[in-house]
């Protein structure tokens, strides 16, 4: 089928929208509220182009035969600026003191419109900042009614705290009964700072918290990075999404003023070896129910708020970040003779809920975002492209591929499976999983282990784990070991990754990409599985084995 | 029941319809305050021949027979846009889907207007019987009636005719014995106006937050549940059984040439006799006011008309003669809404009235897209600005392009239609937003920032009367034994003016 857009003839196949033949084609067409498959209300009215005459919204408008297209001329183009200037009238624009600055959507627009402040007698909205939550912080005075923050939360991920209220010119976006999002059944995931255009929600800002310890000199700080920030820092200034890059990130790090720079990485082979014995001890007890895997922040929150009576179900194994904060504080600062009073652990995390986390573990200091991160780089003036390529600090940085898959959906479970197949059947060579790794937000899979035959679960996103939960609650689905991470696609499309243009980019592709780089990585590895990591076997032989009781500062106590 | 049944009824009670026939029977529905033709009652609804047009439809005529009827007959929907009835009701009988809906609209959320609460009090069977011969016609087994809270009578009598109508078989299943079944139930709005449009009545039925959405789909298409839904309004709905019962050539008897039948406006404003009239649609104006509602209050000049509701156009007084049908009122920047007409004298001021509908469309707008959550807002700003004398003419400016801007890119139906009071006031009246802008002044007296009143010294006689009467004291005698106004006190209220005998105060 054809249609003529700007006066040039396209292809298009049905059920396509306008939109989508002008980006195929790179014609572009600007959008804030529109994101694929999640949000097409068309309430912005940015997306507008003109058929026959009219003024129609291209994002959730199909394509038809023979229609003609104007998507540039002086009414799109006055159509279009008139709504920047609507939202600018009602915008509080502190673009320069904004966390968003950058990567913000609507002021791009403002920009490639010359859109300037709005006349001095348009009343502006005004509310009270939201910081109740120690993860996201809300910022009405900047948010554009987009609606995509409500769709991700509601739809993808099934929590439903934000909403819009009241109506009109009145008409925010909100927690129910005006809240905050502290009292809301929020998890923490930030989706939804994933997916605001604007500087409206944003991960709480904790950098300052980090100069300050930086400052104060008889610290020791010690950064320690999970396994999906390398596939996303450096995006943020400027390389391909999903480009792997440590060198430069532990350089930045250290110039920044870490003393040591540790990877998560061999936290996460700690996990695997963990949370794989529970399930081992599991079977062998033969007791009933799921082990869910714990390393989600959001996903054992989302479980206290809806499913409180699954709670128990949690394996008590600490998280990755929490397990490496444990043997520094233990292990480490033993080995090493420093006083743990003055170790500072920062977990840098693609994650906003690892912030809340703090007030489950202590073993953690700060935890900030890989969006802090790069905005801390760039504050401190380091020009990281050109920055040299160092190496994690020794001891706590050797890993093995079971832990870097960590970062994926996927990856705790088909890391246990390479722990635990090898020890129930020594002759199997078997290491890639292909069935759990991305796609699909909920995979079954079937394993045999020796005797034992394992059901398996792998979800990610919140509404597939609901729906999993209501499986389970109702008796229809039965598993023994059940991965959740709340954020679609694992933690490399976490809330706290770097802000992505998806203008240009689909959040499939980018999910995909940044996966597909940790397996490319897992790849090259000599060691693949949790048990070969020199130094966990190290670790326990030193530390753990001679007194078992150590072992509990692995685990959250129940 | 059966048809002889309900013909048995119609016996018993026929002295009934007698009574009836000797008062003037008006068109349609009969909606005249003088003429008690209320059929609330489901026997007397019988008598006058209720439920004979479903038992025509279900046992003589084919589904596409009875769409053909309607389409035949030219009705055109009357909650607002006019949309050819019979087309839609093709539309929905063509949807494939095991389930299908009818909803009445009997939100009516036009502030004066109350013609459909009307018609759900008085006449709560004939929007069964209609519901009923819809379903049949279109496939659908389920109907809902969307009704504002604020009507409790409504609901009420609604309520009492479903129970009515079900116990004798007249909804629920088996009608008439042959296998059609429908059933009936009421939802109840919280009063949104923009709970009224289509794709935001069905939001609301669902529970969810009653926004707009964007069509196509059209409801009939994807609508309730997702599943093909007619919608239509309840005056809508009133004329189908008539329509079946006499026939399509009965009913294109009445009206114009490409509006058939009537339509019920609510008149209100200055005019004499406020209240509900039946007219066949091209009717003019003039009529309306003058011959229906006893002309202008105090007898004074008519300024303009207001059509449509909130969101209608002024229509000034030179288009008086001005038959009202869906075409000729659109051509002049109004519309037809669902009937509210409102009668301004000469002293309304036309800059202060649009921004009176303005503030309606800004309270009322969901808030889902920008161009009328910001813009209209915006757009009371300005007017608010040259209301205080305070405007410029690039105000006015900006004030026509930004309605522009919110007719052209709205999401729904509200915001497309909120910026006609200004469009209409602006392309008619343009002259007294120059007045306000230009001179600082409002002819009417109706902007308090920029009226003055003043004692011409020279006519007054120094009665007092002005000074006993002023609200404020803001009158006082003064060295010259002559009284004066102090500005800072008025309140331009104009109560002195009204009361000085010698002309003697003017305003400004
Ligand atoms: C803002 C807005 C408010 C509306 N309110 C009503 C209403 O109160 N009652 C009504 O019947 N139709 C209302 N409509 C029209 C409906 O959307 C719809 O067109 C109508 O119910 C269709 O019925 P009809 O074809 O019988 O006219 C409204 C439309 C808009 C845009
Ligand atoms: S952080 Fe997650 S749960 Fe909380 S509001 Fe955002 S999307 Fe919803
Ligand atoms: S907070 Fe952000 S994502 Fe949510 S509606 Fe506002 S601008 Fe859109
Ligand atoms: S035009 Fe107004 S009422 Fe309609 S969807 Fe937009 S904001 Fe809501």
């Amino acid at each position: 089928m054809k249609i003529e857009i700007d006066n040039k003839t396209y292809d298009f196949n049905q059920n396509e929208t306008i939109l989508d033949v002008c980006r195929k084609n790179n014609i572009e067409i600007p959008t804030l509220c529109f994101l694929k498959e999640i949000c097409h209300e068309a309430n912005c009215r940015i997306c507008m182009v003109e058929v026959n005459g009219r003024l129609i919204p291209s994002c959730s408008t199909l394509a038809q035969q023979d229609m003609k297209v104007i998507t540039k001329n002086a009414k799109v183009f006055n159509s279009r600026k008139k709504t920047l200037e609507m939202l600018v009238s009602n915008h509080h624009k502190d673009c320069v003191n904004c966390q968003k600055y950058g990567y913000c959507t609507l002021n791009k627009l403002f920009m490639q419109y010359n859109v300037t402040e709005s006349k001095e007698f348009y009343k502006k909205n005004s509310t009270q900042i939201d910081d109740s939550s120690p993860c996201i912080t809300r910022n009405n005075n900047k948010c554009i009614l987009c609606n995509r923050c409500q769709k991700i939360c509601t739809q993808t991920q099934s929590v439903s705290a934000l909403t819009k209220q009241e109506r009109g010119f009145e008409t925010f976006m909100g927690c129910a009964y005006n809240n905050g999002l502290r009292d809301s059944t929020c998890v923490g995931c930030g989706q939804c700072t994933l997916v605001c255009p604007t500087g409206a929600l944003v991960e709480k800002d904790e950098t300052k918290l980090l100069t300050q310890m930086l400052s104060e000199k008889e610290n020791i700080l010690i950064a320690q990075v999970a396994p999906s920030v390398r596939v996303s820092l450096a995006e943020a200034f400027g390389e391909n999404i999903g480009t792997f890059d440590e060198g430069r990130m532990v350089s930045a790090l250290k110039k920044l003023g870490f003393k040591y720079v540790f990877d998560i990485n061999l936290g996460a082979d700690f996990t695997v070896v963990e949370e794989s014995n529970e399930l081992l001890e599991n079977i062998k007890n033969n007791k009933k129910g799921p082990l869910f895997s714990s390393c989600c922040p959001a996903w054992f929150k989302f479980l206290q708020n809806f499913y409180p009576d699954y709670v128990n179900n949690l394996s008590s194994c600490k998280s990755p970040t929490e397990m490496l904060g444990a043997i520094i504080k233990n292990y480490y600062a033993q080995s090493q003779n420093i006083d743990v009073n003055k170790i500072k652990v920062v977990g840098i995390m693609p994650c906003t809920a690892k912030k809340g986390e703090k007030e489950r573990g202590e073993d953690v200091d700060l935890s900030l975002t890989t969006r802090e991160l790069a905005r801390l780089i760039k504050q401190k003036n380091i020009d990281y492209l050109n920055l040299p390529h160092e190496k994690f600090d020794s001891p706590l940085s050797t890993y093995s591929g079971a832990g870097l898959i960590f970062g994926t959906t996927g990856g705790v479970t088909e890391a246990v499976l390479r722990r635990t197949i090898k020890l129930l059947n020594p002759q199997s060579n078997q290491i890639e999983f292909l069935d759990v790794r991305q796609g699909k937000g909920r995979k079954e899979v079937d394993v045999c282990l020796g005797e034992t035959k394992l059901k398996l679960c792998v979800v990610s996103g919140l509404k597939n784990a609901r729906e999993l939960m209501e499986d389970i609650k109702s008796g229809k689905k039965e598993y023994d070991f059940v991965e959740v991470m709340a954020c679609p696609g694992g933690c490399v499309n976490g809330g706290g990754q770097i802000n992505v243009d998806y203008d240009k980019i689909d959040i499939e592709e980018v999910k995909f990409k940044r996966a597909n780089s940790l397996y490319e990585q897992d790849k090259k590895l000599k060691v693949r599985n949790s048990s070969d990591n020199e130094i966990v076997q190290q670790i326990y032989r030193d530390f753990f084995i001679p007194s078992p009781n150590k072992c509990d500062i692995l685990h959250y106590h129940k | 029941m059966k048809f002889e049944d309900l013909n048995e009824i119609k016996k018993k009670n026929i002295s009934f319809q007698k009574k009836l026939k000797n008062q003037k029977n008006n068109f349609i529905l009969s909606i005249k305050d003088d003429c008690k033709t209320k059929l609330e009652n489901i026997t007397e609804y019988i008598a006058c021949d209720g439920y004979f047009a479903l038992a025509k439809a279900l046992l003589t005529m084919n589904r596409q027979q009875v769409v053909d009827e309607i389409i035949k007959s030219d009705l055109r929907g009357r909650g607002g846009a006019g949309f050819p009835t019979g087309k839609k009701w093709e539309l929905c009988k063509n949807q494939e889907s095991e389930k299908k809906y009818v909803i009445c609209n009997c939100d009516e959320g036009d502030p004066g207007a109350f013609m459909d609460r009307t018609i759900a009090e008085d006449y709560p069977h004939a929007i069964l019987e209609a519901m009923a011969i819809a379903g049949y016609a279109i496939g659908a087994d389920e109907g809902i009636i969307y009704v504002r809270a604020e009507y409790p009578r409504a609901v009420e009598r609604l309520n009492q005719a479903i129970v009515d109508a079900s116990k004798l078989g007249l909804i629920g299943n088996n009608i008439f014995e042959t296998k059609f079944c429908f059933n009936v139930s009421l939802k109840l709005g919280a009063g949104a106006f923009v709970c009224g449009e289509e794709t935001a009545l069905i939001k609301s039925c669902e529970g969810q937050r009653g926004e707009p959405k964007l069509k196509p789909p059209y409801p009939a298409e994807r609508g309730y549940k997702d599943k093909p839904t007619l919608i239509n309004n309840i005056e809508t709905l009133a004329n189908i059984p008539k329509i079946i019962l006499n026939g399509s050539d009965w009913f294109c008897s009445l009206g114009e040439e490409n509006s058939k039948g009537t339509k019920v406006f609510a008149l209100s404003g200055k005019v004499k006799n406020a209240g509900l009239y039946e007219l066949p649609i091209g009717a003019t104006i003039k009529q309306l006011v003058y011959e229906c509602g006893g002309g202008v209050l105090n007898d004074k000049q008519l300024k303009a008309v207001q059509m449509g509701g909130p969101s209608g156009g002024c229509i000034p007084t030179k288009f008086c003669d001005t038959k009202i049908d869906y075409e000729s009122l659109k051509q002049l920047g109004a519309m037809m809404g669902s009937g509210g007409v409102i009668v301004m004298d000469e002293d309304t001021c036309m800059v202060d009235i649009s921004k009176f509908f303005l503030e309606f469309s800004v309270d009322e707008s969901c808030g889902k897209c920008t161009p009328c959550r910001i813009g209209n807002k915006r757009l009371h700003e300005i007017i608010q600005k040259i209301c205080e004398g305070l405007g410029t003419l690039s105000d006015l400016n900006e004030l026509e392009n930004l309605a522009n801007y919110i007719k052209d890119n709205s999401l729904c139906g509200l915001g497309q239609a909120s910026p006609n009071p200004v469009l209409s006031t602006l392309k008619y009246f343009k002259e007294e937003y120059l007045e306000h802008i230009l001179e600082k002044r409002c002819r009417a007296g109706v902007c308090k920032k920029l009226t003055k009143y003043n004692i011409m010294h020279d006519k007054c006689v120094a009665c007092s009367l002005c000074f006993k009467i002023c609200p404020v004291d803001a009158i006082y005698l003064d060295d010259d034994g002559k009284y004066t106004i102090d500005q800072n006190k008025c309140i331009r209220c104009g109560k002195c003016k009204a009361s000085c005998r010698f002309g003697a105060i003017e305003r400004k």
